[in-house]
């Protein structure tokens, strides 16, 4: 067994559906692989210590702080941004719900607030609007004053409940 | 800013973790979900640190009962903590404490072990711990040391976690029958650390107090808790409020959060008297 510390990592990972192999500096951090390296520029990079949520991507399933994950870390995930989720379509009900109701303005948030707000959604229910505010407590606006992001995922929860029951 | 890292090393078990440990020259630093590190990595805190990625050692996660113990692994998330039925029945308290712990993407990575080995005075688990008489366990070059949480925080940020070692477990006290486990904290949004917490564990009719974010380190409330055990409400507020020494920060003064953890005892009591604690 090797004891030893590399500062170039090799990994291979999914993103958004497809097969990526690399070769990362050990402090790389998973937002900043996706941006710079691989040209996906949806999630962003702001605080990077964990406070504002704008780097905000998909983990094997769960949504987390791309600041504050290693690159390294990420080898054998599979990692969605909102780039992928886009173009499977499965988040266009809440980026129509966004746009009817106004809820993004600068839209640098938005990337994170999708993923944020799809695994709620994916957790099945209709959350009360409390809920779906706690669940978006560590992602910022700075533009909407939140009520319309509310609104819009409140409306995708019950319009997505309602065909599920169809 | 971006972090500057002497180098990463992916564990593959216990023994390659404290091997990788104890090759590092005092530069070694185990990444458990990162949550706390990779954040002070980024704002350059440190910088040429060796990182010992634990996150893929097994033997360090899960929830298992052992008799009338519950052991945590190390590696345990918080959002594990917050469904994990085990800790539901058995430890409610650290179940409550995830719901005031950040936000849902950093449950999702943080764990238990990285929240101690931490100790931030702000942190929920610590006094947590403390409140459930728990046991820590590390794991060194020399073997294995099972620390009581009372001998275990030393002040912020400071740990008996010696050089070479690695958290790897708690282990607690299953709640009994008519134990009630309570925590309470507040803080201007939902998610921020407390700028005043309070958790309370009575069993027996004896009461164990743990305050959040009024000192270095978590301590029980020796006098409160008498008083309490003597069905003095008023006189363990009192108490409480008397033996504190809280720091005054730009979130919060000192006057600010003694006010605010008699309000929350007071609270607190009050829930241990109703039928939902
Ligand atoms: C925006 C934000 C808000 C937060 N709010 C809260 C909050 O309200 N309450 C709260 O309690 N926490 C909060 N946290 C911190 C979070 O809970 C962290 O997950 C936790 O403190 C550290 O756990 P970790 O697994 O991420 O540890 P890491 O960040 O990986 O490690 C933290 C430290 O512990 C050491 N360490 C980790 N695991 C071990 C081990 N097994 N053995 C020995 N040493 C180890 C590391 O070397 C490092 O020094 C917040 C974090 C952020 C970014
Ligand atoms: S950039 Fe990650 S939380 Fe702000
Ligand atoms: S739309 Fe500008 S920050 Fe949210």
């Amino acid at each position: 067994m090797t004891v030893t510390f590399s500062d170039r990592i090799d990994i291979a990972l999914t993103v958004n559906g497809e097969a990526v192999e690399a070769r990362v500096p050990a402090g790389r951090h998973l937002v900043d692989f996706l941006r710079l390296d691989l040209g996906l520029t949806g999630a962003h990079a702001s605080c990077e210590h964990g406070v504002c949520g704008a780097c905000t991507v998909r983990v094997d399933g769960q949504a987390i702080r791309g600041c504050l994950m290693l690159a390294a870390q990420a080898d054998g995930t599979e990692v969605w941004t909102i780039e992928g989720l886009s173009d499977t379509g499965a988040v266009a009900d809440l980026q129509a719900a966004f746009i009817a109701r106004n809820a993004l303005q600068c839209g640098f948030c938005t990337p994170g607030m999708l993923v944020a707000a799809q695994e709620l959604l994916n957790a099945g229910g209709v959350p009360d609007r409390t809920t779906i505010r706690e669940h978006l407590s560590g992602n910022y606006c700075r533009c909407t004053g939140y009520e319309a992001i509310v609104d819009a995922i409140e409306t995708v929860a019950i319009a997505r409940s309602g065909r599920g029951a169809a | 800013m971006k972090a500057s890292v002497g180098g990463y090393a992916r564990a593959t078990d216990l023994r390659h973790a404290l091997d990788l440990l104890a090759a590092s020259d005092g530069m070694g630093r185990v990444l458990a979900g990162g949550q706390s590190l990779i954040a002070a990595l980024n704002m350059r805190l440190s910088s040429g640190d060796l990182l010992i990625d634990i996150n893929r050692i097994d033997s360090l996660k899960g929830v298992v009962l052992a008799g009338d113990r519950l052991r945590i692994g190390a590696l345990t998330r918080h959002a594990e903590i917050a469904t994990d039925p085990l800790v539901a029945q058995h430890a409610p308290l650290l179940q409550k404490a995830t719901d005031l712990i950040a936000h849902a993407a950093i449950r999702n990575r943080g764990t238990i072990g990285g929240a101690l080995a931490h100790a931030d005075p702000a942190a929920e688990f610590p006094a947590c711990v403390l409140a459930l008489d728990a046991t820590i366990q590390v794991e060194g070059p020399q073997g294995s040391r099972e620390i009581p949480a009372a001998e275990f925080f030393v002040d912020v940020f400071e740990t008996t976690i010696q050089e070479g070692e690695i958290l790897t477990a708690i282990s607690l006290p299953i709640q009994e029958a008519n134990e009630r486990q309570v925590i309470h904290e507040l803080g201007r949004r939902s998610g921020d650390y407390a700028l005043a917490g309070l958790c309370i564990v009575r069993r027996e009719a004896r009461h164990r107090i743990v305050c959040i974010s009024v000192g270095p380190k978590p301590e029980l409330a020796i006098a409160a808790m008498a008083r309490l055990d003597e069905g003095d409400e008023d006189g363990a507020v009192a108490a409480l409020r008397d033996g504190l020494d809280p720091p005054s920060d730009t979130q919060a003064s000192a006057t600010y959060r003694r006010h605010l953890v008699g309000v929350l005892l007071q609270r607190a009591i009050a829930d241990l008297n109703g039928a939902t604690a």
